[in-house]
């Protein structure tokens, strides 16, 4: 298997605060890896520094093997290959639902209008959104909207997704239909890193599952073993509290 | 006391009833009321005219018909100009300043926060810039351009109207209160939206212009049409330079005849040009709260 992101190591700090100290994380191609952990571990931001949208502060962020810290890497075009989707959605309220799809590959990849629309109308389709194409996501439920913003990224045709908390905004009748369409696409091969606090999701669909405690990355493993049997004190207790 | 919802323990049932002076002002009653207050408030103050004792001094002498007729329409032959057509002078200092000072507010906005190294000094210019236009009353700018320009003797810089170097002060000084207007508008988008943009590889450029820009246009319009209610008033200022505009029109007609109703006059056509634009801005502004009401 080959890795596709690798964070070796990784140190933030905001002012005084260590959020991350030292974190190791390797994902492979096809691989979908969970981030579990309480509010607060760092879990949001590891994913925004793997993104490059925070700037580490120690240790290294490779993408297939090619280092991010080198100075001559430009952001934007990592990014291209990265896709991420957030906790509040973020779609862009003064554009249609197709408009927020074709922005990414008419804008960062210059591609044509006319021939990425069949596309995004396409992805719209996979989620039963097509006829809402020329709606404003104000007029979507919240389930409705990240699906989008997750087909957003994904028009990117990115390598690899992150998701950071994409139900916790939702209400919790909603929250199924996003989880159904994260399993859809992790049975596609979709490379995905998620950071969740959906226990029984992480369960069934990631390959590997990692514990984050205050900026420490505790312990990884298989869902099977972490769940059924943690190594550590700290784990056992936060699964403990959640469960 | 002992925890919980226990209610009043000296009374089943609480008494709901508002007290009976405040039972007073509601349904037709208060129609009533509202009606006999502003006759009483505003009747009073007219009267004010006609019981003091200078009133029908004060009633000719700057409200009187005859003479604010002679100022709207001037009379040549005595050296009397017109306000109606100072009015106009008005207008378009207020027109030309209005499109530059939308331009150039930008820019100044833009580059304050742009994110470019090579631009560093130009951050510096544009907050001292900032800084300084909005510290510095009108009036001195608009006597330091309007002296000093023709002073400096050079070229075609040096032989413009009073009008035209009225239009730079005011646009200078307006500039500064609009990037910050912008610079407002930009700040209230969601930093979400921002990363949202980043993150889809977009660039710090196409980010402004096809995200942030688009909606902090929203927010900013209110604030901007306020600005430029105070800008048509200020043109007014250019009067200190010579330009015959309608309050300086109204001040040849005072000292020519002795009578201030050109004033008057100038005051109301004034009112004409901006009380549009207030009720028009109070709309959007109330349009803008409902929207957000409704989405919330």
């Amino acid at each position: 298997m080959d890795a596709v992101l690798e964070l070796d190591s990784v140190v933030k700090r905001f002012g005084d605060l260590e959020v991350l100290r030292g974190v190791s994380l390797v994902l492979h191609r096809h691989e979908v890896v969970c981030l579990i952990g309480a509010s607060g571990s760092g879990k949001s931001t590891l994913l925004r520094c793997a993104n490059l949208l925070e700037k580490i502060d120690g240790g290294s962020i490779s993408l297939f093997g090619q280092s991010l810290l080198d100075e001559r890497v430009d952001p934007d075009l990592v990014r291209r290959h990265i896709a991420m989707v957030f906790q509040s959605y973020n779609l862009f309220p003064h554009l249609s639902v197709l408009d927020n799809v074709l922005i990414g590959p008419v804008h960062a990849l210059k591609r044509r209008k006319e021939e990425v629309r069949d596309e995004a109308l396409e992805l719209l389709e996979r989620i039963g959104l097509r006829d809402r194409a020329d709606d404003f996501p104000d007029r979507l439920s919240g389930g409705q909207q990240q699906r989008v913003a997750i087909v957003r990224s994904l028009a990117m045709r990115p390598s690899l997704l992150l998701l950071d908390e994409v139900t916790s905004a939702l209400d919790p009748t909603l929250v199924g239909e996003v989880l159904d369409l994260l399993r859809d696409l992790a049975g596609l091969g979709t490379t995905m890193l998620i950071a969740t606090h959906e226990m029984g999701f992480a369960r069934d669909v990631a390959h590997q599952v990692a514990y984050l405690d205050r900026g420490v990355l505790v312990e990884q493993g298989t869902p099977e073993q972490i769940f059924t049997d943690p190594r550590h004190e700290s784990t056992r207790a936060f699964l403990e509290r959640v469960r | 006391m002992a925890l919980g919802t226990n209610g009043d323990p000296s009374s089943v049932t609480p008494n709901l009833f508002a007290p009976r002076r405040r039972r007073l002002l509601v349904g037709r009653r208060a129609y009533a009321a509202s009606a006999l207050s502003s006759v009483l408030i505003l009747g009073g103050i007219a009267a004010i005219f006609f019981v003091a004792p200078g009133g029908a001094t004060v009633r000719y002498f700057f409200f009187n018909p005859h003479q604010m007729w002679l100022a709207l329409v001037g009379d040549p032959a005595k050296g009397l100009s017109s306000v109606g057509l100072g009015l106009w002078t008005n207008v378009w200092m207020f027109l030309v300043s209005e499109v530059l000072v939308l331009f150039f507010g930008l820019v100044i906005a833009w580059t304050r926060m742009s994110q470019s190294p090579v631009l560093q000094p130009f951050r510096l210019l544009s907050a001292l810039y900032t800084d300084v236009f909005r510290g510095v009353p009108i009036l001195i700018v608009i006597l330091l351009i309007g002296f000093g320009l023709p002073g400096l003797n050079f070229g075609f810089i040096s032989n413009q109207s009073p009008a035209v170097y009225g239009c730079m002060a005011l646009t200078v000084t307006y500039s500064a209160y609009v990037a910050e207007v912008y610079r407002a508008g930009i700040n209230s988008v969601p930093n979400g939206q921002l990363l949202a943009a980043r993150s889809l590889g977009l660039t710090h450029g196409q980010t402004m212009r096809r995200v942030i820009l688009p909606q902090a246009v929203r927010t900013v319009i209110p604030p901007l049409l306020n600005d430029f209610i105070s800008l048509q008033k200020d043109t007014a200022l250019i009067s200190i330079l010579g330009a015959v505009e309608a309050t300086r029109a109204a001040q040849i007609a005072a000292s020519t005849e002795f009578n201030f109703s050109g004033y008057v006059l100038a005051a109301l056509m004034f009112l004409a040009l901006t009380v549009p634009m207030t009720r028009f801005t109070d709309h959007l502004i109330a349009k803008d709260r409902s929207n957000r009401l409704a989405n919330a």
